[in-house]
C-alpha cells in the first residue's frame, strides 16, 4: 500500500523522531498518551492518540479535546510609548482589521496582507494593558516576525515568545476550564489574564474546531502540570493534528498553506467579514494597508472566483489538489480542491475548493476529478457543522 | 497457506484462489477507514497495480495486486462499512479474491514470521 493523497494533514506514513525536529512542552504527555508523532511545521507533533482520529473528533465536538498547539507562533509586539493604541496603529498598516476600536480583552481574527493583497497568513490579534499579542500559523512564525519587523516603525517591539499553548474545546470546555480560572463570563473572543495552578496564562475564548473553547497561553516550564490537570477530567480527551484538521474542515474554517496562501485574496477566500468596515471605503480609516488597492476593488465589484464549501455525492472523499470542472465530461478545469477528507459528525465526505464566482451559489453542481473518474459535488454554505460559540 | 507482502498485505491461498487483505499492523496504521474502492469481479491484474483503495477521515492509500490473476468475488460488506475492516482486517475485513495466473508465485512471498519482522 502507499498512500495516495493525504490532503492538508500530515501524512500517515511519515517517520518520527528526525533529531532536528522541535518539541513543544507536551512532548513527554503526548508519548504518555500513545500519541504517533508526525513532522508538522518543524516540529514533532502528535497526529493522533490511542483513541484514534475519530474517536478524539467525535468526543471534541461532544465532550472536550485538548490540543496541543504549542507550536504557534506567539509574538508579542511592545511599544515603546507603553501606549497600546499605538501598536494598534501601526498594525493596522499590515492588517485589514479596526485595531484602534478593539477593546482591551478583546481579540480579533486578521488576515496579514502583502501588496499585491494575498494572504501571507491568519492570526489572532489580542489587545492587553500597554501590548498587542498576536498568534500565527506554526509554519510562518519565522517570515510573519520579519515581515512585522521590516514594517512596523522603530518604536513597537515585535518579539516571538516561548511558552506552551493548549486548546481546549467542545461544549464541556467551559465547566473544565471553570474549576481552574474565573472564564465562566468571558464571551466568544475575549481574552483574560487568568492564574491556572497558580501560572500566570493568558486565556482567550476562541479556538479552531467550530466549538465553544479556550486557548490557553503558559509559561513552558508549567504546561505539562496545567495540561495533566485538565486531562484528569473525564470530559477531556487529548486529540491530535489528524481530528484538528477534520473539526476545522467541518467548521469551514481555511487552513493557511492550503486553502488560503499568498495566491488568494481575503475576499477570494470567502474572508471579507474579516474586513472592518473602518478600514473599508466610506470607513474611518478608509485602506492604508498592504494590498489594499485590491481587496477594496474586490469588495466593491466582487471577486472572480470564490472559496466555498463541497459536499461530494457517494462516499469518496475528494482530497486536496483535485481539478474541479463545470461539466460532467469535458471542458478545462475551472478550480481546484484545496482541503478535503471525511467529515466524522457528517458521516460524509467534505471538501473546500475554489470555483469561479458564477459557480459559488450554494446548491450549484460541479465536478471533481478522482482517480480519472468526475465525481459530482454540491456547493455548500460554510460551515458545515454549526458553531458552538459562545456569543452572548 | 496465509503469506504477506512488503505493501502490507495478506493471501491466504484455497486451491489457486487467494484471498486478499490489508494486514493488522495495516489498518493499524490507517486508523479507521471511511471508504473503499475494489475491483470489479472479472478484472485482470497485474502484479504491482492498483487494485484498490482504502480511505482513513486524514489520507488515501491505493492497496497493490500482491500476483496477477483474475479478480473472482469481492467483500460488499467492507464497502457498505468500511470502518468493520479495522475490527477484523485479516477475517471478516478481506477485499477481494484472485484466482491466480501462477499459485506457485505465492511461494516468494513472506510467511507470518518473515512479515512480523518485516513490519516491526
Amino acid at each position: 500500500m502507499s498512500p495516495l493523497a493525504a490532503g492538508a494533514s500530515p501524512p500517515a506514513a511519515a517517520k518520527p523522531e528526525t533529531p532536528s525536529l522541535a518539541r513543544t512542552p507536551l512532548h513527554a504527555l503526548h508519548l504518555r498518551n500513545g500519541a504517533r508523532m508526525v513532522p508538522f511545521a518543524g516540529y514533532e507533533m502528535p497526529v493522533q492518540y490511542s483513541a484514534g482520529l475519530m474517536a478524539e473528533h467525535r468526543h471534541t465536538r461532544a465532550s472536550a479535546g485538548l490540543f496541543d498547539v504549542s507550536h504557534m507562533g506567539q509574538i508579542v509586539l511592545t511599544p515603546r510609548s507603553g501606549e497600546a493604541d499605538d501598536a494598534a496603529r501601526a498594525l493596522e498598516a499590515l492588517i485589514p482589521v479596526d485595531l484602534l476600536g478593539l477593546p482591551e480583552g478583546r481579540q480579533r481574527y486578521g488576515l496579514l496582507t502583502d501588496p499585491s493583497g494575498g494572504i501571507l497568513d491568519d492570526l489572532m490579534v489580542a489587545r492587553l494593558p500597554g501590548r498587542l499579542v498576536v498568534v500565527v500559523n506554526a509554519a510562518n512564525k519565522a517570515a510573519d516576525l520579519a515581515h512585522l519587523r521590516k514594517h512596523l516603525p522603530e518604536g513597537i517591539a515585535a518579539e516571538l515568545v516561548p511558552g506552551g499553548l493548549i486548546a481546549l474545546q467542545g461544549p464541556k470546555a467551559a465547566d473544565v476550564l471553570g474549576r481552574f480560572a474565573d472564564i465562566a463570563t468571558m464571551r466568544f473572543m475575549d481574552v483574560r489574564e487568568v492564574a491556572i495552578l497558580g501560572a500566570p496564562c493568558l486565556v482567550s475564548r476562541s479556538g479552531y474546531t467550530g466549538e465553544d473553547g479556550f486557548e490557553i497561553a503558559m509559561p513552558e516550564d508549567r504546561a505539562e502540570e496545567i495540561a495533566e490537570a485538565l486531562l484528569a477530567d473525564a470530559s477531556v480527551l487529548p486529540v491530535g493534528l489528524g481530528a484538528r484538521d477534520s473539526l476545522r474542515l467541518e467548521a469551514g474554517l481555511p487552513l493557511h498553506g492550503s486553502d488560503i496562501d499568498p495566491g488568494t485574496s481575503p475576499v477570494e477566500a470567502g474572508l471579507a467579514w474579516a474586513i472592518s468596515s473602518a478600514r473599508r471605503q466610506g470607513g474611518a480609516r478608509t485602506g492604508g494597508f498592504l494590498g489594499s488597492e485590491r481587496i477594496l476593488s474586490e469588495l466593491a465589484r466582487g471577486p472572480a472566483r470564490r472559496r466555498v464549501g463541497l459536499r461530494p455525492e457517494g462516499r469518496a472523499p475528494v482530497r486536496a489538489g483535485a481539478p474541479l470542472f463545470a461539466e460532467e465530461s469535458g471542458g478545462a478545469p475551472v478550480g481546484r480542491v484545496t482541503s478535503g477528507g471525511f467529515g466524522p459528525s457528517l458521516g460524509a465526505p467534505v471538501a473546500m475548493g475554489f470555483v469561479p464566482t458564477a459557480l459559488a451559489a450554494p446548491g450549484t453542481r460541479v465536478f471533481a476529478e478522482l482517480r480519472g473518474a468526475r465525481l459530482a459535488a454540491i456547493v455548500a454554505t460554510l460551515p458545515f457543522v454549526p458553531a458552538g460559540f459562545k456569543r452572548g | 497457506m496465509l503469506r504477506f507482502t512488503d505493501e502490507h498485505e495478506w493471501l491466504r491461498l484455497d486451491g489457486d484462489t487467494a484471498t486478499i487483505g490489508i494486514t493488522a499492523h495495516a489498518a493499524e496504521q490507517l486508523g479507521d477507514l471511511v471508504f473503499v474502492e475494489l475491483p470489479k469481479v472479472g478484472a485482470k491484474l497485474t502484479k504491482g497495480e492498483a487494485a484498490a483503495v482504502v480511505e482513513s477521515v486524514k489520507a488515501a492509500s491505493d492497496v497493490y495486486a500482491p500476483l496477477s490473476g483474475t479478480v473472482t468475488e469481492v467483500n460488499e460488506a467492507a464497502v457498505s462499512d468500511p470502518a468493520s475492516i479495522g475490527g477484523d482486517p485479516q477475517g471478516a475485513g478481506w477485499l477481494y479474491r484472485l484466482k491466480l495466473d501462477d499459485p506457485a508465485d505465492m511461494d516468494a512471498l513472506m510467511d507470518e514470521a518473515a512479515y512480523a519482522d518485516f513490519a516491526k
